[in-house]
Formats: structure tokens, C-alpha cells, sequence
């Protein structure tokens, strides 16, 4: 069995990226989010934004699938993200995770992690916060 | 206003292989979990029930689309992640309405909405949260 995580570990780095339009239209199909916003060009742009743009909850998925590794996806009991940054195509995305909370719970041990997805200017694009129970 | 916040109509959301699998491959996932007949289903995969939403399935936040942010959105699993096969009722409402005053000195709106899901025996398995903002408008003209 593996050990239980301590308050202050972190995760291994990981990162996604360079991210494409053909990564945020694979989002469209797979979620069925097709806001053109994401895909279409001349649609960003009559918005007033010089070009299309990542789905905020495509790069949340992103930070999810890393969570998922690294402390299980079939263990994973909440999942919550912020917006804080455009992620354009382009972007690379960093990936960082801490746990800072471990609990013992009847069933085993309850684990809060703070998660981050970094843009390659260092700006914060999404954070979040993942729960995680380790059954006995 | 209570008669605003009525639960919106409910509907069914089969969690479906294929849709698992090309859900995975989107966020970049090669994890053995989300792949097979005894795949779960990722976390943000709940967000995709909201494409089978029928007409007056969705709860109405309000906020007009020029203004409107995705503020913050939660998942949580109250068991293990549904799994492929699942067969889920999904309900949502508005949970919250709520103002503060930006940083312009105008009034931005909150919007939490909660999405309930049920497996067959009626036992609430997973829950959404989603926070919509209205962002100030221009001139502090509401």
C-alpha cells in the first residue's frame, strides 16, 4: 500500500502545451461547449479579442487530468477551480500541486491539495483545490 | 423572488464510453481509469450532462451574455466517481444570489448554481457547483 501524503508534499511537474486550436476544438466536441469564441477567428476578434481562447474548464481539465495522476482519479472526492487568466494558443501550462491538508476519517484519510496552472508569463490561469479520500 | 429559484426540469445523463474516452483524450489523459467498460468518468466530464439539457432543463442565471463570467466551478463526488453504464437523473437550481461592489465602484452579480446528480436508486451521488458573475456595467449603469 502506499504511503499516506504529508501536509507540504508536492506533486511532480508537469506541463501542457504549446496549446492549439485543434486542443480547444477537441474540447469543444468532447464537452459540447461549441461557444465559436474558441474556434472562430473573426468571432474573437468582432468581440474584441485578438484571437481565439482556451475554454476555461478545457484548462481546468488539464489541471484535473495532473491531479488525477498524481494522487488518483478514482480517489477523488471534490475537484474545485477559479479563473484567473486567459489561456491563449500558444500558452505553455505549468502544472504544481501541495498538499496542505491530511485527515484521519472513519473510512481512511481525507487529502486537500492546492493546485496551480501557471502560464509561461507566470500569471495564474486557473487555481484550485482538490480532494482526495485514501480508503483503508 | 422565491418563485425564480424553482428547481429547473430534470433529465437523464447516461455516462457513456466513447464520450468518457474522447473526454480523456481532450484533457490530455493517457490514465488507465477513464479507458475500458469499467472507466470512471473524469471530473469536469459532469459540465457535459448540461448538452443533453432539455429545453427548461437549465436553471437561468440572468445575467446578460456581454456581461457574463465563468467565475469559479466545483465537482464533488460524494462515492467513488460514476462509472460507465451509469445512468443518472441531473437537477439543477439557483442556490445563491448575492451583489458586492467591484473594484469600479459598481455593482457585480453572483449567481451560484447547483447541479444535482442521482443514480437509479435516487441516491444523490455527485454535485456541481457552478458561480456565474455579472461584471459591473459600464458607467455603473445597471
Amino acid at each position: 500500500m502506499n504511503a499516506i501524503p504529508k501536509v507540504g508534499d508536492t506533486a511532480p511537474d508537469r506541463e501542457f502545451g504549446p496549446m492549439t486550436t485543434e486542443m480547444f476544438v477537441r474540447y469543444s466536441g468532447a464537452s459540447g461547449d461549441l461557444n465559436p469564441m474558441h474556434y472562430d477567428r473573426d468571432f474573437a476578434q468582432e468581440a474584441g479579442y485578438p484571437t481565439v481562447f482556451s475554454q476555461g474548464m478545457h484548462s481546468a481539465a488539464l489541471l484535473s487530468t495532473f491531479a488525477g495522476d498524481w494522487l488518483g482519479a478514482e480517489r477523488l472526492r471534490r475537484f474545485h477551480v477559479r479563473f484567473r487568466d486567459i489561456v491563449w494558443p500558444g500558452d505553455v501550462l505549468s502544472c504544481a500541486g501541495e498538499v496542505t491538508s491530511v485527515e484521519e476519517v472513519d473510512s481512511g484519510h481525507r487529502i486537500v491539495a492546492s493546485l496551480t496552472l501557471t502560464r509561461q508569463t507566470g500569471a495564474v490561469a486557473i487555481l484550485g483545490e482538490a480532494e482526495f479520500l485514501l480508503e483503508r | 423572488m422565491a418563485n425564480l429559484e424553482k428547481k429547473a426540469e430534470s433529465y437523464e445523463f447516461v455516462v457513456e464510453r466513447g464520450a468518457v474516452r474522447a473526454f480523456a483524450q481532450a484533457m490530455q489523459s493517457d490514465n488507465p481509469a477513464y479507458d475500458g467498460e469499467n472507466a470512471i468518468a473524469p471530473p469536469a466530464f459532469l459540465i457535459t450532462a448540461w448538452r443533453w439539457a432539455p429545453e427548461g432543463g437549465r436553471a437561468q442565471h440572468g445575467i446578460p451574455r456581454a456581461r457574463l463570467l465563468h467565475g469559479e466551478q466545483e465537482f464533488v463526488f460524494h462515492t467513488d466517481p460514476p462509472r460507465v453504464g451509469d445512468v443518472l437523473t441531473v437537477q439543477e437550481w439557483v442556490s445563491d444570489r448575492f451583489e458586492k461592489v467591484g473594484k469600479r465602484g459598481g455593482v457585480m452579480e453572483f449567481v451560484i448554481v447547483t447541479t444535482e446528480f442521482r443514480n437509479r436508486t435516487g441516491a444523490a451521488v455527485a454535485e456541481m457547483r457552478s458561480t456565474f458573475i455579472g461584471r459591473e456595467a459600464k458607467g455603473d449603469q445597471r
